[in-house]
């Protein structure tokens, strides 16, 4: 299997979209550059129109990208920076995520939605957000959170071809990161888990760029000879409530791993799931590893003190072991 | 007058909407005293000739996006009352099962893409469909109703930027009523004619006496002409009045904040009266003919209500229905 990057593997998707379908197309501020290179080069061979530089204008592009999937065509929008989509909030949460539903099931929105999240170094608090949480509690739209340069194509091809509202958050640190990405059409249906390692004794549920870390602490655990297992929810919604579960059945013990914060949170709200459905599987308490409760700070000692790192999640899985 | 280019038979229809409209909502505001529909209603009493005058000028393959007070460009846009009384009753025959009501009727097939309960909401809307029909290239155009408060919204602003920089067949559609919910225009927009914001973002700016039917028509025809023509997009500042206040029921929380003789005076300039006395000077029509569409209408609106209120409501679980397309 070819190696490719982060970045590399959503270049692909795109490209690869839009060629097989001359409805898709995308927009958002400075793609014909490509502000995070994701879309570089696709302007040149695909041209002004369908890859549509847009002026910073959030609320516009966002709602305009909506009023298109409404008229048959398949838009990628790109929002640049996570945070950003606190600019165009009316648009995805209160038109994109409650037109199909208002309308009875009328509408059809074909709409994928695209930004950079998390903290990447330094850049602050309206740089560094995990934002997924927020739209967590706007029912009507699908959250994706690759893990990886696989999984960013895989999932990012789903999303384009899915006929509602998807929100994809690829995470800036994992822009640097390379990995093997299957040769040719290569798709990974929303609302499907996977085990990115088994494990017997225990298992960390990583969201996104936890799940490098998560594998991470998993090997060294297992020179410990403690089983980890790791597992990556992929979606958030739709979620693949049967796969976590059946780790958590597996295991008896879990520990969550996710950069955004804790209250309120994509942790928090699995685990409920978990004590719903899945209490008796339990032989410890769930552990939460998270960024603390407070915006990302901008200096570095303060920026990896309000983080989470391998050291937070081996110190959860510690605490939680018989 | 100016009707020259329109047929007799076009005529008649466009007051046969005007019509309509008004006894839809009139019926609208009864029931809901009465209580027997749920939620808010907001009437558009008095700026009928607006939604008539630029549907009319609009084909079925056009688009709309409107607003909370959107019943009118429904109806004009082809809407039909019998499935639009059975939503406003929240019943499963409505044109959203019961799951949009009043202010969120979508008819897929109309090119309604949607009235809208967050002002300036749709218009973002519109573009995007304009966007797409430029790339389709099967030239509709896309109008965005809004009202003069959400002149002064983000998106109306972000909006006519996109349209005007890439000149996409859209026609914004600035309602003027003279209010933004209880606070009159003249405290809420810095600027007396909406028309003029026009300038900001490369095109024409039009306004328009939005109780003469005729001329809202040939203004909005003028401006899907130059959609067409890919010369891009026009602000319409059509202005009128609203007879009622802003949500019906709202004297029991506001009081009343108009002088009354600021709204005894748009009365005298009813759009219905002004255009039925144009039609009978040009001898097109005889009373007798205005009484009888008159009548017609009534029964219309009287079938709608009898089907809406022996409509089923939706099962209760069928709110989990429609979140997503599988």
């Amino acid at each position: 299997m070819p190696v490719i990057g982060f970045i590399e593997a959503i270049r692909q998707a795109i490209g690869e979209e839009m060629e097989r379908d001359p409805s898709v197309f995308i927009m958002g501020e400075d793609v014909k550059l490509g502000a995070f290179a994701a879309t570089r080069g696709l302007f040149e061979k695909f041209g002004a129109a369908r890859v549509r530089n847009t002026p910073i204008s959030e609320a516009g592009i966002a709602g305009a990208g909506i009023g298109a999937a409404m008229a048959g065509m398949r838009p990628i929008v790109e929002i640049e920076f996570a945070s950003f989509f606190y600019c165009c909030f009316d648009q995805v949460c209160n038109q994109a995520a409650k037109l199909r539903y208002m309308s009875g099931g009328q509408a059809r929105l074909p709409l994928t939605f695209r930004c950079v999240y998390g903290a990447m170094g330094s850049a602050a608090a309206q740089h560094s957000e995990v934002i997924y949480p927020q739209f967590l509690a706007a029912p009507g739209l699908k959250i994706v959170v690759p893990s990886g340069a696989a999984e960013a194509k895989g999932l990012l091809k789903a999303a384009i071809r899915d006929d509602n509202p998807v929100l994809v958050f690829e995470h800036g640190r994992l822009g640097f990161t390379q990995g093997e990405v299957p040769d040719g059409e290569y798709i990974i249906p929303l609302g499907r888990g996977a085990v990115k390692r088994a494990g017997t004794d225990l298992t960390i549920i990583a969201i996104g760029a936890m799940v490098p870390k998560a594998l991470t602490v998993a090997e060294e655990m297992a020179k410990d000879g403690v089983s980890v297992e790791v597992w990556d929810p992929q979606t958030l919604v739709p979620l693949d409530e049967e796969g976590m579960l059946a780790s958590v059945a597996k295991t008896g013990r879990v520990v969550i791993a996710d950069e955004g914060h804790l209250r309120g949170g994509a942790a928090g709200d699995l685990a409920a799931i978990i004590i719903d459905k899945g209490f008796d599987y339990l032989n410890a308490p769930i552990k939460r590893v998270t960024a603390l409760d407070v915006p990302i700070p901008f200096s570095p000692p303060l920026e990896n003190y309000v983080l989470p790192d391998e050291a937070k999640i081996k110190a959860a899985v510690q605490e939680i072991l018989p | 007058m100016q009707a020259t280019t329109l047929a007799k038979e076009q005529l008649f229809s466009m007051y046969r909407m005007m019509v309509t409209i008004r006894r839809f909502e009139e019926a609208l505001r009864n029931l809901f005293f009465q209580g027997q529909i749920p939620g808010f209603v907001h009437l558009s009493i008095g700026e009928e000739a607006v939604p008539t005058g630029v549907c009319a000028a609009l084909t079925d393959k056009d688009y709309i996006t409107t607003t909370h007070r959107g019943h009118g460009h429904m109806l004009a846009k082809g809407g039909k009352p019998k499935l639009m009384m059975a939503e406003m009753f929240g019943r499963r025959t409505g044109y959203c099962k019961g799951k949009g009501g009043s202010m969120h009727i979508v008819s897929y097939d109309l090119g309604i893409l949607g009235a809208n309960g967050i002002v300036g909401g749709g218009i973002p809307i519109a573009v995007g469909a304009a966007l797409a029909s430029s790339f389709r290239g099967n030239d509709a155009v896309a109008v965005a109703f809004f009202g003069d408060g959400a002149s002064n919204e983000g998106t109306f602003h972000e909006s006519a930027n996109l349209a005007g920089l890439w000149k996409l067949p859209v026609i914004f559609v600035c309602q003027n009523n003279g209010y933004a919910e209880f606070t009159p225009t003249s405290e809420s927009t810095a600027v007396k004619d909406i028309a003029i914001r026009a300038q900001g973002y490369n095109m024409p700016g039009v306004i328009v006496d939005g109780n003469d039917v005729l001329a809202v028509y040939e203004v909005v025809k003028t401006a899907v002409a130059r959609a067409k023509r890919g010369e891009g997009p026009t602000l319409i500042e059509a202005k009128t009045y609203r007879w009622e206040g802003h949500v019906v029921g709202e004297q029991a929380f506001v009081g009343e904040y108009r002088p009354a003789a600021e709204i005894e005076a748009a009365k005298q300039r009813c759009a219905i009266v002004l255009f039925a006395k144009k039609l009978l000077a040009t001898g097109f029509i005889e009373q007798a003919e205005l009484d009888r569409i008159a009548a017609e209408v009534q029964r219309k609106i009287d079938e709608a209500i009898a089907f809406a209120q022996s409509s089923p409501f939706p099962e209760p679980q069928e709110a989990l229905d429609d979140v997503f397309a599988p």
